[in-house]
């Protein structure tokens, strides 16, 4: 199995994630450069945390036009599997590949901090390897993570099941004061309707080493690596 | 010729800077103010030839799949002769 990094002028989280890949899932990995259409030897795709095109206009919106974007839909519309982090999931959105937006944090602030998330389904490429209710302590580094949709949009979701992570306390609880940024319904992360995309606001590629405060990362690339693995 | 393209949050998407504004506004003294709302201002230069439908026309079509996410966001185009 093959992962690709996509890399795009700001994005600053790409070595994170290739680390990630070639160390703690053993998987060949290469970088891909923004300008690149050819996707197909590929069989997992990570769009990186960071901050493309300088997060000018909006965040993830000029991203949503390089040459490689194109070449994603089709990767994602073909059902292998794409995880959006961070800056990668405001792409995902801005794309149209996950619904919803990402605004303003609720109080402004950048938020750099350690922060719950409960997993709430088992039925990702992503989460398999976890059991719903699991509490991550994952660490979060945004200013627009703030999750906007409409009320049946929001329907939707839950009804489909594709809310994968949800901001909670340390107990797993879904609280408001567990939500770092004002995200509706305390969501932390999607999928999409064939569940094969996701995209969240956490960074798990910055949290696979206990050195780093937390390993919590790596059970969502385990899952990811066994997904890969009953394909193959 | 130019256009003018006004983007702003829908109604009822939450604006922390907008509340910030107020608040800080508020703060200097300033009274009546029931709501602030921040958007965005594109002035785009374009070429004389153009007709002002041609104009207005593609301008749209750039402020709703570009300038604006019409998720959250809303629009509006002006063409100036």
């Amino acid at each position: 199995m093959k992962f690709g990094v996509i890399v795009f002028p700001g994005s600053n989280c790409d070595h994170d994630a290739y680390h990630v890949i070639s160390k703690h899932v053993g998987q060949p990995v290469d970088f891909i450069w923004h300008r690149d259409t050819e996707l197909s030897s590929y069989d997992a795709l990570i769009i990186p945390g960071g901050f493309s095109y300088g997060d000018y206009l909006r965040a993830g919106a000029l991203a949503r036009f390089s040459p490689v974007m194109n070449a994603v839909k089709k990767f994602a519309e073909s059902g292998r599997f794409v995880l959006g982090i961070c800056n990668g999931f405001q792409i995902l959105c801005e794309a149209g590949l996950l619904p919803g937006a990402l605004i303003r944090n609720r109080d402004l602030h950048f938020i750099c901090e350690h922060i719950f998330v409960r997993v709430e389904t088992s039925d990702t490429p992503f989460t398999n390897e976890m059991r719903p209710g699991t509490v991550l302590r994952l660490p979060i580094a945004h200013a627009e993570g703030n999750y906007v949709c409409d009320d049946q949009t929001l329907a939707e979701l839950q009804r489909e099941d594709r809310i994968v992570f949800r901001y909670c306390d340390q107990q797993g609880n879904v609280t408001d004061s567990a939500n770092p940024n004002g995200s509706r319904d305390n969501i932390a992360g999607i999928c999409s309707r064939g569940r094969n995309v996701v995209g969240l606001m956490p960074h798990p590629e910055r949290a696979c080493e206990d050195l780093l405060g937390s390993s919590d990362g790596r059970d969502i690339f385990r899952s990811l690596a066994a997904t890969l693995a009953a394909v193959a | 010729m130019k256009a003018k393209v006004y983007v702003n949050l829908k109604k009822g998407v939450l604006d922390p800077q907008g509340k910030a504004i107020q608040h800080s506004v508020e703060l200097l003294g300033y009274s009546g103010i029931t709501d602030i709302r921040q958007g965005k201002y594109f002035e785009i230069a374009l070429d004389s030839g153009l007709s002002e439908t041609a104009a207005h026309e593609s301008v749209s079509r750039m402020a709703r799949e570009v300038l604006s996410n019409p998720v959250i966001e809303d629009y509006r185009v002006e063409i100036e002769a």
